[in-house]
């Protein structure tokens, strides 16, 4: 019996475009694997790490949150370099609430993700007209402005920060919750990206005249996917700010802004998952480079370029592509 | 039968720094008309177009559609009052099939107003409005990426992506640039067919042989200047074209 290779995703592409039309269990398997795998990681890692790298978990999934952000933004046409910004209002959103009103954390976290969108986006608004750089300039310079006004004015505790904020009720509440929330954000925001209405935001950064010329307001457009990226960004602070029970000037760190970008760029940017698949590399190897010392920075650097220049495409890219190659045998008819 | 012209430019100037691009022009037009823009390279002609579309803000001057003054609008809105443009400089997402290069102008605040607060299935209109501008069915060309259509189907599915704002005026943009000749002979009939249904059409183009043939009237510019306006037979023999055009002799 002759046998030649075949595609297992091509017999699939061919027979529908949008409906699946599978044919066995194993096309079945095929295009369920990497929907379920991710879920299943997500929903079992908390239970076999011990303590220590529960916490780790907690960061990676903040920054695959932030990455996520990032992405939204970055396919709308808006590069931000301020992730911070969006992560800083967001933990004294909640950690006001939490301090001065005595607010459950479970309640105060979901107001301070959709107020500290809604403050986000309208410090944003005004330089929604810039693009590219002009852009990126304006949101890294916002949250530096924002440590200074909490510095200079003493508002909400000053350098000092607030402390002693009521953490959320056990460790598994903290790492299911922020486990939830990534796998929600992740899968709901690709399917929206993928939806017609997420075309519209993909248009806006690929050819913004020819949007308009649809008689769409691109500033609209461009503001909801602000609020949305502020929406995700806000709720990593408020969640931090119960994690550490402690909110003050460090929310508004470089790091909140830089790591994310280079978890979107390392795992591809443009698709969400790479984000966060970018997250799960470069938290974890930071944490296990931590025994270098002094050369963990040199480490870490290095080890960004390598992937860069490996896999300019990105990780999940690269992934996605083999995982379409798979072939299987198929006999050959006579 | 009202005298109203659909679109109504008054003065309309522009200047980029020193440079007058545009220099008072002035243009009636009627419902149902087809009216050509030509000139050498650099008289307006574009920026004639992004004037009126407010892509760029006049100088001074002003636009009526209708009987209502747009120049003021921001260019969204224009597009939502019923006229829609090509672009010289075609951009689709090359990575997507075509027809989901027509999701954006069908969802278009546009299309829920003419259809009464619903969209609709897009997928399928897009489809349709393919086919209706020669994206064969049955080929399933509508189906490919736009990365891999050549020049003139993409010039298709720009003048698709107006045609799917179901606009009262078209400005197309050099529609025909770049096409060959047996391309433009396609796309003339698409022409036609939509100002039969009695919509109102600029053409900008440097195809004069294809525009005079479907032309009522005819615009010459020349250094933001119009230097002509008629029947394209009247303007062809204009002093003033022959010499922007050809040159004037010198003593």
């Amino acid at each position: 019996m002759k046998k030649r290779k075949e595609r297992i995703d091509r017999g699939i592409k061919v027979r529908s475009s949008g409906i699946f039309a599978l044919l066995s269990w194993r096309e079945m398997l095929y295009l369920a694997t990497p929907r379920i795998l991710p879920v299943i990681i997500c929903l079992v890692l908390p239970l076999l790490l011990d303590p220590y790298w529960q916490k780790v978990l907690l960061s990676v999934a903040v920054v695959a949150l932030l990455a996520i952000s990032w992405d939204i933004l970055a396919q709308t046409g808006m590069v931000s370099l301020g992730q911070a910004l969006f992560f800083g209002v967001g933990a004294y959103c909640s950690g006001v609430m939490n301090h001065y009103w005595g607010l459950n954390p479970l309640v105060s976290i979901p107001i301070a993700s959709v107020l500290g969108g809604l403050i986000c986006t309208l410090l944003l608004l005004p330089v929604l007209r810039l693009r590219g750089i002009y852009f990126s300039m304006v949101t890294l310079i916002i949250p530096l402005v924002l440590v200074r006004i909490v510095e200079a004015t003493k508002i909400f505790g000053g350098t000092e920060g607030l402390s002693g904020m009521t953490p959320l009720p056990s460790k598994w509440v903290e790492l299911y919750l922020i486990m939830a929330v990534l796998l929600m954000v992740l899968f709901g925001f690709r399917r929206m990206m993928d939806s017609d209405y997420g075309l519209v935001l993909k248009g806006i950064n690929d050819n913004d005249r020819s949007v308009i010329n649809a008689g769409i307001n691109i500033y609209w457009f461009k503001a909801q996917s602000l609020f949305i990226a502020g929406v995700i960004g806000s709720f990593c602070g408020a969640f931090m700010t119960h994690v550490y029970m402690f909110v003050g000037m460090p929310v508004f760190a470089l790091d909140y802004s830089i790591l994310p970008i280079a978890a979107a760029v390392v795992g591809g940017p443009g698709t969400l998952a790479g984000a966060t698949l970018g997250a799960f590399i470069l938290v974890p190897m930071s944490e296990a480079l931590r025994g270098f010392g002094g050369l963990r920075i040199v480490l870490y650097g290095a080890f960004l370029v390598v992937f860069i220049v490996a896999l300019p495409e990105g990780i999940f890219h690269y992934i996605q592509r083999k995982y379409h190659q798979i072939e299987r045998w198929v006999e050959v008819a006579k | 039968m009202t005298d109203t012209p659909i679109l109504k430019v008054s003065g309309l100037s522009k200047n980029f720094g020193g440079v007058r691009a545009l220099n008072q022009v002035s243009f009636d037009l009627q419902p149902g008309e087809l009216l050509g823009v030509i000139g050498p390279n650099g008289s307006g002609k574009t920026t004639l177009v992004n004037l009126i579309t407010r892509f760029v803000k006049p100088t001074a001057g002003e636009v009526f559609f209708k009987g209502d003054k747009i120049s003021h609008l921001p260019p969204y809105k224009i597009v939502r009052l019923g006229i829609a443009r090509t672009f010289q400089m075609v951009k689709p997402f090359y990575q997507l099939p075509a027809y989901k290069n027509m999701i954006i102008p069908l969802y278009s605040p546009r299309m829920r107003q003419l259809a009464g607060g619903r969209y609709g299935d897009r997928d399928a209109m897009a489809l349709d409005l393919l086919e209706e501008v020669g994206f064969e069915r049955d080929a399933f060309v509508a189906y490919k990426a736009a990365g891999a259509l050549p020049q003139g189907y993409l010039k298709r599915l720009e003048l698709a992506k107006a045609i799917a704002l179901q606009p009262d005026l078209f400005i197309l943009d050099e529609l025909f640039s770049g096409l060959s000749l047996a391309e433009v002979a396609g796309m003339v009939p698409i022409i036609e067919k939509i100002r039969m249904a009695g919509k109102t059409i600029i053409m900008i183009e440097h195809r004069l042989k294809e525009l005079f043939r479907i032309a009522d009237r005819v615009i010459v510019m020349n250094y933001g200047e119009k230097i002509a306006d008629g029947p394209a037979k009247a303007v062809m023999e204009d002093e003033a074209v022959k010499s922007a055009y050809l040159g004037t002799e010198t003593d």
